[in-house]
């Protein structure tokens, strides 16, 4: 029942390190996010070019942005996430 | 009545009702004790439920209705705002993440306030948290139910009343019937509603407005602001639109709705899962609903009333029947948000100030009966409300989402991670957020935006600034993460 203290050090380092991670890509987003809307979009509308029809701004800031965060999120989450018990006897089920 | 608009949502209510049903019989089988079964589903959501429900509770009506009824009137400046949001889909699981879920076991939690009570062993954060959550969250919950009858009336031609009627009662049964486990594999469902709904309408109002370059030149020819990041006027600056990051992005973590939803999952395997899926989810959804908006302006020009955009654009360019079918992903997420609020404040009336203040020592058979009525009778109030909502419901909801995110992020994030965070550091940071909201809520209504960026903004850093003085200066002193908790015997 009463579990080492050292496996819990454990579980919390994952957990602080996975919380850090997800700071980190946050601060990821907002930086692409930002960066490609205002670099870009700033241009007057003349000057505007379109993928796929779209301004390029909203393109890269907001569609392959989206695309790069959710394939950033997948990496992330296969790599460098670890599987822990929550439970104290450890995951029994 | 509009028949083949009114099948598929009742095909939709159908099915809501059976799964309340199913969901009903895991409650009396259940032997993890009532309470963790009916307010957190037994802590055994998976993956796809958990990213589904959390999407769901999230997007409510704004994200179906109002959103894209501004994005037709500002342009593509909306449509980068709303994709503050997609964060969500990660932060909040990947912060809260693995410490929550262990504590929250190892403390016994089925509520938010249940956490709090422990880390900081408090009676007064205990009933400030409390409070603040049945104040804000009826008024937030009477707010959508007002929308979800206006959408059935608006949809079906019923009258008000009728409709509320008909809403009310669908949410009320499958909620005290089915408990957490049926709102989140009805928001499970829903989200699939609305995910599907949106791909189906974004495709056919590009078809409808003659491919996109096409309607890119009909958007710069009416107004080329419109296909600029800063709005129809220019209006939507930097610092504003990126102030959305907190209010509907990483600010989500402070919301009570959302956080319970991060101690309710099975193992980390749900949890990695229900990561991606809410991401990209949660992507797709605010990409094409905003999209949708913007789109059905060259299509339909002229529509004054930005919660009509969306049912009236499906109606235009979609056969009756498959708007009907589209239709019920607005439906879904007033309904999936209004049960996540039902049962979040009837398990704080019941588990945060019942059990703690008024019955202590009650019976299992007592607190099923309780958990039941307070549930019904909240549902009854609601719907009472509804019907002529009084003013003070109405301004109470204008700070259901960024006062409780200025008064919860704090305390939940720091309590989590900060060994020095105290109870004296909570209760200043809880008070500090809600009245710096309040106060400057009123003052940018009088004066513009303070420094140009959202109410929220201003309120978050000082109730940080309280929290960290509060723990610091008053009682300083280190918090056992390891520390044994005797706790009481899941009922």
């Amino acid at each position: 029942m009463k579990p080492l203290n050292k496996t819990q050090d454990w579980r919390f380092k994952v957990a602080h390190r996975e919380a850090w991670i997800g700071v980190g890509l946050a601060l990821f987003n907002f930086i692409w996010w930002y960066g490609f809307a205002y670099g870009l979009g700033s241009k007057p509308v003349e000057e505007y070019t379109y993928v796929f029809g779209l301004p390029a701004w909203f393109f890269y800031s907001c569609v392959l942005g989206f695309i790069v965060i959710s394939i950033l999120t997948i990496v992330i989450v296969k790599f460098w996430f670890v599987d822990v018990p929550f439970d104290e006897e450890g995951d029994q089920r | 009545m509009n028949w083949s608009v009114i099948t598929p949502l009742i095909v939709m209510i159908v099915i809501i009702f059976i799964i309340g049903y199913w969901s009903s019989r895991k409650v009396v089988s259940s032997d993890k004790g009532f309470l963790q079964e009916y307010f957190l589903g037994g802590r055994e959501l998976g993956g796809f439920v958990l990213a589904m429900t959390m999407v769901a509770t999230y997007g409510s009506a704004s994200s179906f209705l109002g959103g894209p009824g501004t994005a037709y009137t500002v342009g593509f400046g909306w449509i980068l705002l709303a994709m503050a949001q997609v964060v969500t889909g990660y932060f909040v699981l990947m912060v809260l993440g693995k410490k929550f879920a262990i504590l929250a076991r190892k403390y016994n939690s089925i509520t938010l306030v249940d956490f709090l009570k422990t880390r900081y062993n408090s009676p007064v954060v205990v009933i400030l948290s409390a409070l603040s959550i049945i104040i804000f969250l009826f008024s937030a919950m009477a707010a959508q139910w007002i929308g979800g009858a206006r959408l059935v009336e608006s949809l079906t031609g019923m009258s008000y009343n009728t409709a509320l009627f008909v809403f009310a009662i669908s949410v009320v049964v499958y909620v005290i019937v089915g408990g957490f486990r049926a709102v989140a594999v009805t928001d499970a469902v829903q989200g699939g509603v609305m995910v599907i709904g949106t791909l189906i309408l974004l495709i056919a109002v590009i078809i409808a407005g003659g491919g996109i370059p096409n309607i890119m030149a009909d958007l710069v020819a009416e107004n080329p602001n419109f296909v600029t990041p800063f709005g129809e006027d220019g209006s939507l600056t930097k610092a504003y639109v990126s102030s959305f990051w907190i209010l509907v992005g990483v600010g989500v973590v402070g919301l009570p709705q959302i956080a319970v939803r991060a101690m309710s999952y099975k193992n980390s395997t749900s949890m990695h899962r229900a990561l991606i899926i809410g991401t990209i989810v949660t992507g797709i959804i605010m990409l094409n609903m905003h999209l949708i908006g913007v789109f059905a302006r060259p299509i339909l020009p002229g529509i004054e009333i930005g919660d009509k955009v969306i049912p009236l654009i499906s109606m235009e360019v979609l056969p009756a029947w498959l708007a009907g079918i589209v239709l019920a992903a607005p439906m879904a997420a007033i309904m999936s948000t209004v049960d996540s609020l039902l049962i979040l404040v009837s398990s704080t009336v019941v588990k945060d100030v019942y059990l703690n203040y008024v019955k202590p020592d009650a019976s299992v058979q007592n607190i099923k009966r309780v958990s039941f009525a307070v549930t019904a009778i909240l549902g009854i109030i609601v719907y009472f409300l509804a019907f002529n909502p009084p003013e003070l419901l109405i301004f109470l909801n204008l700070f259901a989402f960024g006062g409780l995110e200025a008064a919860f992020i704090w305390p939940m994030i720091l309590g989590l991670y900060w060994k020095y965070s105290n109870k004296y550091g909570a209760i200043l940071s809880m008070i500090v957020g809600i009245v710096s909201y309040i106060s400057i809520h009123f003052y940018n209504q009088v004066n513009g935006e303070l420094f140009g960026v959202h109410t929220v903004t201003v309120p978050i850093v000082l109730s940080f600034v309280a929290f960290i003085a509060g723990s610091l200066l008053i009682k300083r002193e280190a918090f056992d993460y390891e520390m044994k908790i005797e706790g009481e015997l899941s009922r």
